[in-house]
């Protein structure tokens, strides 16, 4: 319940409450706004189906949110290599979950109890029956519709189909969804109808509606599918400009940039593994990470040090981390000592590799710099890594910090950062 | 670690050639290459037909990816054991491979020697676990440590595997773990084996939470 949890590190983009598109009942309305709220879903889902109990508020709430909440498919974005490697298929696709139906069960039976509630207390009214119908086929095809929207979202032949907008990609699903809601509305209007015994002006109603929407669609149609039409093109045409441009951009400014240096460097063997070493990290952050929030975050001015480190030294600096934290003023000296470490490792232990692990939990930043080098004898250091030494152990001293230093010759060398943090704690807290 | 009995058989699935070629050069002298695919089908045709020992799998691959190809020769093989072997370094493509039956997951610009050693590892019956995995295994499975009422053994770390996790995300390697923990290498391998079929099988809250937030299972 921390508001400094992992996902709220980007503060500055207002929060908005979604449609959860996936492990939803109905329209995805009560999960979304439990993950917006931080409550348990079955207490949003509790409160829709009691105040239904008051004349129907419950789903008059229900409807307007689902008609207003956008569904939260439109904003994810994965990392563009990533969505790349999912377009051509190279990845596996979305699987149809193991859904636990014991929610949908309950709910089913606790709506059951208070339809039978109701019709006991207020006797069955005429409305009663076929408004209760009509609801549910209102339902069911705007299910449908949210179907046929997040289809649309991931397909990419960008031609908007009008009979696409309302099946989605076809399926069984699809057209059972389509009859069930139309199926549902017609039958709410026939029960009315039977109920009041008006069957005849029932059906005239029915046949001039009818008429009407024929002729409506006769009028606007054409001019609704140019309007498609060009919508889609338009889209389409966008999209491909903006990422022929972002690739050009990328790949002029890194790769083709590497590629000249590496050029100019040929007969320089390390010289050009730390530039290709430092493209391909380039590359790969650019291709598969989730977009970092860089500068503001510990973990993220960590990477950006051993980044610094591994262009400087040569040496590859693998960087895991686990939780983050909020960069301030008692993380920053952590980080900086982390660097010199790293600096150390990269310098002189002559290792091939150094490895930096981050941990943030329960209240505590703890900082790992390993090399499996030539270690030292911590009793006997020579003047200038005693020096060095110090600047890692003093800076961490004066924060308010521990730092601790283990090696043995030709053992490798292992430096220890930790540092107490406020009430950052960043479990995967719900 | 089990005694290799000859050189292991491997299958090598990847859809860039020129990187199935570099694979092959450099282990071949250790291993037995059997055969080479370059999407799905290919895959599960040459996997079937040769039996290997290890398949050496891209996550990215033509068809639908390498989880696919474990869903449908898994099952038939059970003796046939996977590595991932991949340039991305996604959370979901990590837990979602691991979760689709492999055995390890390994980065590209993995060296020669070490590919070998997890072959074998693999081969052995054993996980293979990067400094990068185990980070994601510590971050799926945060804050679960202390909570030893309710959940199932599937859905938290003991004590001992967090520390086995913590020390490999530290870049120790499993003998520099046994030292450390005064454990054996035998018994390092038997706690990350078992945190592998934890990640599996676990249908922990907070672990299928992560996931689904990362947009995988």
């Amino acid at each position: 319940m921390d508001a400094m949890s992992t996902g709220s590190l980007d503060r500055d983009r207002p929060r908005r409450a979604t449609r959860r598109s996936e492990d939803r009942v109905l329209g995805g309305v009560a999960a979304g706004l439990a993950d917006h709220l931080g409550v348990e879903v079955g207490w949003v889902r509790a409160v829709f189906l009691l105040s239904t109990g008051l004349g129907g508020l419950g789903v008059a709430m229900y409807a307007g949110l689902w008609m207003i909440l956008p569904s939260d498919a439109r904003f994810a974005e994965a990392a563009p290599g990533l969505e790349a490697a999912t377009r051509q298929g190279k990845r596996p696709g979305s699987t149809s979950r193991r859904e636990d139906k014991g929610w949908f069960i309950a709910l089913g039976a606790a709506a059951l109890g208070i339809v039978v509630l109701v019709e006991m207390v207020l006797g069955a009214g005429l409305w009663f029956w076929p408004v209760l119908l009509g609801v549910g086929g209102l339902a069911v095809l705007w299910r449908q519709a949210d179907e046929a929207q997040r289809e649309r979202w991931v397909d990419t032949t960008g031609r908007i189909d009008p009979l696409r907008a309302v099946l989605g990609r076809g399926g069984p699903a699809a057209y059972a969804r389509l009859a069930a809601g139309v199926g549902l509305l017609a039958g709410a209007l026939v029960l009315f109808a039977v109920q009041t015994g008006q069957t005849g002006v029932a059906r005239e109603v029915l046949v001039a509606g009818l008429l009407g929407v024929l002729g409506l669609a006769l009028t606007v149609g054409p001019w609704l599918f140019r309007l498609a039409g060009d919508l889609s093109e338009e889209r389409a045409a966008r999209v491909r400009s903006q990422e022929r441009a972002d690739v050009a951009a990328h790949l002029h400014d890194s790769v083709l940039q590497t590629l000249a240096l590496i050029q100019k460097h040929a007969e320089d063997g390390r010289a050009v593994t730390r530039l290709a070493r430092a493209q391909e990290r380039d590359l790969r952050s650019w291709l598969y990470d989730d977009p970092a929030p860089a500068s503001s975050s510990t973990a993220g001015a960590l990477r950006t040090a051993a980044a610094e480190v591994e262009d400087a030294h040569g040496v590859p600096v693998e960087v895991v981390t686990v939780g983050d934290v909020p960069l301030d003023e008692t993380l920053g000296p952590v980080v900086l000592a982390a660097r010199e470490a790293m600096v150390n490792a990269a310098k002189h232990s002559g290792a091939g590799k150094v490895d930096v692990y981050l941990e943030t939990t329960h209240g505590r930043v703890e900082v790992f710099v390993r090399d499996r080098g030539c270690g030292f004898d911590p009793a006997d250091v020579a003047e200038d890594r005693l020096g060095v030494r110090h600047s890692i152990l003093d800076r961490l001293d004066r924060h308010g910090g521990q730092a601790e230093v283990r090696s043995a010759p030709g053992d490798g060398t292992e430096v220890r950062l930790t540092m107490p943090v406020a009430q950052h704690t960043t479990e995967e807290s719900t | 670690m089990t005694e290799p009995t000859g050189p292991h058989r491997v299958v090598i699935v990847d859809d860039h050639a020129m990187f199935r070629s570099g694979v092959r050069s450099e282990i071949a002298g250790a291993v037995d290459v059997v055969g080479e695919a370059a999407d799905v089908d290919e895959a599960v045709q040459v996997i079937t037909a040769t039996r290997p020992d290890v398949v050496l799998l891209d996550v990215h691959l033509p068809g639908g990816g390498g989880a696919e190809v474990m869903r449908r020769v898994g099952p038939r093989l059970p003796s046939t054991r996977f590595l991932a072997l991949s340039v991305s370094d996604a959370a979901e493509d990590v837990i979602g491979t691991i979760r689709g039956g492999a055995r390890g997951y390994v980065t590209k610009s993995i060296t020669g020697p070490e590919l070998v050693a997890a072959v074998g590892r693999v081969a052995g019956g054993d996980a293979v676990f990067s400094p990068r995995l185990a980070g994601f295994v510590l971050d799926a499975f945060a804050g679960s440590i202390e909570v030893a009422q309710v959940d199932e053994d599937l859905d938290r770390l003991t004590g001992r595997e967090r520390e086995v996790m913590r020390l490999i995300a530290r870049g120790y390697a499993y003998k520099e773990v046994a030292s450390e923990l005064f454990i054996s290498v035998k018994t390092v391998e038997t706690h990350v084996s078992s945190v592998l079929r934890k990640l599996q099988l676990s249908s922990r809250h907070e672990l299928t939470r992560w996931a689904s937030e990362r947009r995988l299972l």
